[in-house]
């Protein structure tokens, strides 16, 4: 079944603010195996001329992914979860995600294709800081298979 | 932002030091909880297989992580971090063995963007077991 079209250009409001802890960074920093000294110790980040311990680059996506998929769970839009897979994902930056921020994430339908049974859901995340000013724009492309099994991600 | 690397010290063609990264079955689950991405088809073979996948994959933002790590050790600062983008062409394939499986990464510089603003385009190359599990994998970086 084809998603309704009339979904592109729909911006959801903003979610609720995410704060993002000190050692949250550090977890996800250890998780992903880097040891960069930018990520834990903030002498370090004040060497480079971050106020505090920044984030590493994808850490912002474990924010942004739960606004996504609020969006398409959104029972109108019709899409079938269970076949949703990641199809491509970019970040745009103004600034590191640092430690202290409080997020918060602007979600908008950019765009809804069908592609050989596919369909095909653009959704751009504005994120944004506790004084409105842009961190990070996160655009992600999610695929919903046609009924056959999934590859990918 | 303070990146390492200045900008009239690299070309096009200018090579980062290629990394490979590991990954086992405890990484991926320390990733889930790391991230909150707790679908089955990163830790649970049955699931995985149920869904036609060929075993255990690894979630497609982990290996993006991995692989911006050859971008943000080359900078110093992962801050000089500009634009960052890839593709989910395959998955990696983690199986449940000692070895589990290995993301190998190359990077070189594709172009000097803006003089003003010191930016270079890296673009990477990212394989898993052979094939290529990233397409379209690019960095925009701010260089000293």
């Amino acid at each position: 079944m084809a998603l309704d079209q009339s979904f592109v250009g729909r911006t959801y409001p903003p979610s609720r603010p995410y704060e993002v802890a000190r050692e949250k960074i550090r977890e996800f920093a250890e998780a992903i195996g880097d040891d960069n000294p930018a990520y834990t110790d903030a002498e370090a980040a004040k060497a480079l001329g971050h106020p505090d311990v920044i984030a590493p680059p994808t850490f912002v996506f474990t924010v942004t992914f739960q606004e996504a998929a609020n969006v398409i769970r959104d029972p109108k839009l019709g899409l079938d979860y269970d076949r949703v897979v990641h199809g491509d994902q970019r970040f745009a930056y103004h600034r590191p995600v640092r430690a202290g921020d409080r997020l918060s994430v602007t979600s908008t339908i950019e765009g809804i294709k069908s592609l050989a049974g596919n369909e095909i859901l653009d959704i751009r995340g504005e994120v944004s800081d506790a004084a409105g000013e842009p961190v990070v724009t996160v655009f992600t492309k999610l695929v919903a298979r046609a009924a056959e099994a999934a590859e990918g991600e | 932002m303070t990146a390492k690397i200045a900008y009239a010290d690299v070309e096009v063609g200018t090579e980062l030091p290629s990394r490979t990264f590991p990954v086992d079955r405890a990484r991926l689950v320390r990733y889930a909880g790391a991230s909150g991405d707790f679908n089955p088809i990163h830790w649970n073979e049955r699931f995985a297989k149920d869904v036609g996948l060929p075993d255990v994959i690894a979630h497609g933002m982990f290996t993006m992580a991995e692989a911006a790590r050859v971008v943000t050790d080359w900078t110093g600062d992962p801050g000089a971090l500009v634009e960052y983008g890839a593709r989910f062409t395959k998955p990696v394939v983690v199986p449940d063995d000692d070895a589990g499986a290995a993301i190998e990464v190359t990077a070189k510089v594709a172009k000097k963007l803006d003089d003003e603003a010191r930016t270079v385009r890296v673009d990477l190359t990212v394989t898993s077991a052979g094939a290529k599990v990233l397409g379209m994998s690019r960095a925009v970086v701010r260089l000293a």
